[in-house]
């Protein structure tokens, strides 16, 4: 594309956020701060993830964007061509074919390798950004590991509902240092990032920061010892390939209520349907 | 068991411009164990003063005090405050003129109290407390009520309570009888004579003339400023 | 013979541009005693307990404090993360106003239980447990745990801050006129309490206070502080039953008793 570097940011911008990748990756979990550039897109849209994504693509690479799972809502396809374009890389919406993976608030649910690079966009990177709004107080709490308030509200949480009523965003603990935001993933995904194989990088470009998780670091979702963290299963399975395990959507089929539960993460499902398996609402996807 | 050697005491009044005032002067008193000694002489010889800097409340300007205490000599003319609160609450007891009311605190905890800090648990400590009050004639039913209610006599009793639990080896008594009617007084010149009978040293200020000849062992008697032995 | 000193301050001298702040404090305090530190306001009795708590640094002079262990700190010498991990333990503040010590919204129960959860308490059961014995020792009704702070009143928001301070079993606890602005019986109570909890605690306490009857009640010494500098101190009954300097006599006598 004439006129735009190579994923369309400078080459001196690429160099500034890698060295950045580089500090977050020597840190897992701690915010690195970044000088976010301008992008053609507002604030909220991903600037963070993208401008991660283009810091680390090369010409080899294979990208795949996924929004809540899906590689065909507006914004993932936005992306997606917005790389083709400007950087001329190949793009798949296979999970196992993708080397780079930029997400919106889901992690796949395909595990993913060593050679793979997933790039979360993150809204609030700080993780205490409700219970303290002061800045440097939480830059404080991070530096000496302070982090007794986060406890406090899940106390405050399991007083007030019988249990830890966080369903997104759900704090970790990083490398048994840092406590982290995962970004908005539901807490169903958290478990996926305890010792995963690939590297997970995280991009806020309205609030300028980045951090990373290095492949194989412990993660540990916040907790107490008699209030475990737990996955929850959904009861349905999925309508349309039958899954059991994976993270469902809900959707609206008719004006008269009727719902399908079908699996968020698009490629599984098709992946899983593909491979001759079908659920209950399988046929009706069919005939439609 | 006690021994002054010239000990001597006077007040600046700065808000007198300065004004002294000596009180005591070259005091030598000795007590032994077992003894009761009572300071004698009119108002305004220094009784009280010295009493009280027996006690280590007023500071000595010169001279000594030596007070026999684990086994050792302490001069609490010198000695530093640590030191003087471990000889308080051990080796030496002082019942004041006047309880000094603590808020909300009942009558029996007030007594109690002393013995909860010697690590005597508390329900040993409160029947102590307890059966003392009742010796001094304080009914039961008050011993839950703070005794800042109480009757000038009550609250004095309460007081000699206080003093006589711990079972101290030197004790200063202020007056001990002075709010008291004939049948408390007999009261506490038994427990005078109890605690004697144990080895308790005593020095007390007392102007009830009967009181005094039946507890003292001995006079000291004081003048103005001058003292004899 | 004396027993080593559990804080002692040597040479504190601390100046706010031309006002003299501290002029050359030496204080001493033993494990398990309460010193209260008396004087008016601008005597500097404020700025002592934040120079030895850690809170200010002195311009110059030194304050150490000695562990359990027996080492000896000098408290502005230490790290950020340890003076603030002291400050979360085994040292307590006790605030004047207790809402800045407290988390308005967050519930009684998170509030006692916080330094607990700071210190790597998981078990919730067992937070939620200590935090209601500590309710109870401060004649907080238990049914109030989960209340926030906004429904209490300011003297059960200092009971609440003591609760909270005292739950991680401090050693050594700086209070700064605790009982400030409540009412007489209010104060009569709190004063009661802390008398006990500290005596049953063993906790050493240094208490600023500019109520002398307050001092006679609770500390077993006394320091009595002029324009930045301590002019007398002693055993609270030494100081106040015979007062030597000028100050102290004038303290003494203008205070008004019922």
């Amino acid at each position: 594309m004439k006129g735009y570097n190579f994923a369309y940011l400078d080459e001196q911008t690429k160099r500034m956020i890698r060295r950045g990748l580089l500090k977050a990756v020597a840190i897992p979990g701690h915010q690195v701060p970044f000088g976010s550039r301008e992008m053609p897109l507002p604030y909220g849209w991903g600037t963070g993830g993208i401008q991660v994504t283009a810091s680390i693509l090369g010409s080899d690479d294979v990208l795949k964007v996924i929004d809540q799972g899906a590689d065909d809502t507006t914004n993932a396809v936005s992306i997606r061509r917005f790389f083709a374009r400007t950087a001329g890389v190949a793009t798949t919406t296979a999970t196992a074919e993708a080397t780079v993976i930029q997400t919106r608030h889901r992690i796949p649910e395909k595990q993913l390798r060593e050679d793979q690079i997933i790039v979360y966009q993150v809204p609030q990177p700080e993780p205490l950004f409700r219970l303290e709004s002061s800045r440097v107080e939480t830059k404080r709490m991070h530096g000496l590991s302070d982090y007794g308030l986060m406890h406090v509200k899940l106390y405050e949480d399991i007083s007030r509902f019988g249990q830890i009523s966080i369903s997104y965003d759900y704090p970790v603990m990083v490398n048994e240092r840092y406590l982290m935001s995962p970004s908005p993933i539901p807490a169903f995904d958290n478990p996926k990032m305890d010792m995963m194989p690939a590297l997970q990088l995280f991009g806020a470009g309205r609030e300028k920061r980045i951090y990373a998780i290095p492949p194989w670091t412990r993660v540990k979702s916040l907790d107490f010892d008699d209030h475990p963290f737990r996955t929850i299963n959904a009861s349905h399975p999925c309508g349309l390939c039958g899954a059991t395990d994976s993270y469902l959507d809900e959707v609206v089929v008719d004006n008269h209520g009727g719902r399908l539960f079908v699996c968020s993460d698009t490629d599984h499902c098709a992946e899983r349907r593909a491979a001759g398996h079908v659920g209950a609402d399988g046929f009706r996807e069919a005939a439609e | 068991m006690l021994q002054t050697r010239a000990l001597t005491k006077s007040f600046t009044l700065h808000l007198r411009g300065g004004l002294r005032m000596p009180v005591l002067s070259g005091v030598d008193l000795d007590v032994r164990a077992g003894e009761c000694v009572v300071l004698s002489g009119p108002s305004g010889t220094g009784k009280s003063t010295l009493m009280r800097s027996l006690y280590g409340n007023y500071r000595a300007e010169s001279g000594s005090i030596l007070v026999r205490h684990a086994g050792e000599m302490v001069d609490i003319a010198a000695a530093d405050p640590r030191t003087i609160l471990a000889v308080r609450h051990e080796t030496l007891g002082y019942v004041s003129q006047f309880l000094r009311v603590v808020p909300r605190v009942p009558a029996l905890d007030v007594v109690a109290e002393v013995l909860l800090t010697r690590g005597i648990d508390q329900d040993t400590a409160r029947e102590t407390a307890r059966s003392l009050l009742l010796r001094l004639n304080i009914p039961s039913r008050l011993h839950a009520i703070p005794p800042a209610t109480f009757s000038g006599g009550e609250q004095q009793r309460v007081n000699l309570a206080r003093g006589f639990i711990a079972n101290h080896p030197i004790l200063l008594l202020d007056e001990p009888t002075a709010s008291l009617d004939a049948e408390n007084r007999a009261v506490v010149v038994q427990m005078v004579r109890d605690a004697k009978a144990k080895g308790t040293a005593i020095v007390a200020i007392c102007h009830d003339a009967d009181v005094r000849d039946v507890i003292a062992d001995r006079l000291f008697t004081m003048s103005p400023y001058q003292d004899a032995a | 013979m004396t027993e080593p000193t559990l804080l002692s301050g040597r040479g504190l001298n601390l100046k706010f541009g031309s006002i003299t702040a501290l002029s050359d404090v030496d204080v001493d305090l033993w494990p398990g005693e309460m010193l209260a530190i008396v004087g008016e306001s601008g005597s500097g009795k404020t700025t002592l307990l934040n120079v030895l708590s850690g809170r200010l640094v002195p311009d110059n002079g030194v304050v150490w404090y000695r562990e359990p262990d027996d080492r000896l700190h000098d408290v502005h010498a230490m790290p950020a993360p340890v003076l603030r991990t002291l400050h979360r333990s085994d040292w307590g503040f006790v605030h004047q106003d207790p809402r800045q010590n407290l988390r308005m919204t967050v519930s009684a129960g998170g509030n006692v239980g916080e330094r607990l959860m700071a210190r790597g308490a998981r078990h919730y059961g067992d937070i939620r447990a200590t935090a209601l014995g500590w309710l109870e020792q401060v004649e907080i009704d238990a049914n109030r745990i989960d209340d926030l702070p906004r429904t209490f009143s300011g003297g059960m928001l200092q009971r609440l801050q003591i609760a909270r301070t005292l739950v991680t079993h401090p050693r050594l606890v700086f209070m700064d006129e605790p009982t400030g602005g409540l009412d007489v019986s209010v104060q009569a109570r709190l004063l009661d309490l802390i008398r006990s909890l500290v005596t049953r605690l063993r906790i050493a306490v240094v208490l600023v206070t500019h109520d002398i009857a307050v001092a006679r009640l609770l500390a077993h010494r006394i320091a009595v502080m002029q324009r930045g500098r301590i002019v007398e101190t002693g055993l609270t009954d030494q100081v106040l039953d015979d007062p030597r300097h000028p100050y102290t006599q004038l303290l003494v006598s203008s205070v008004l008793s019922a």
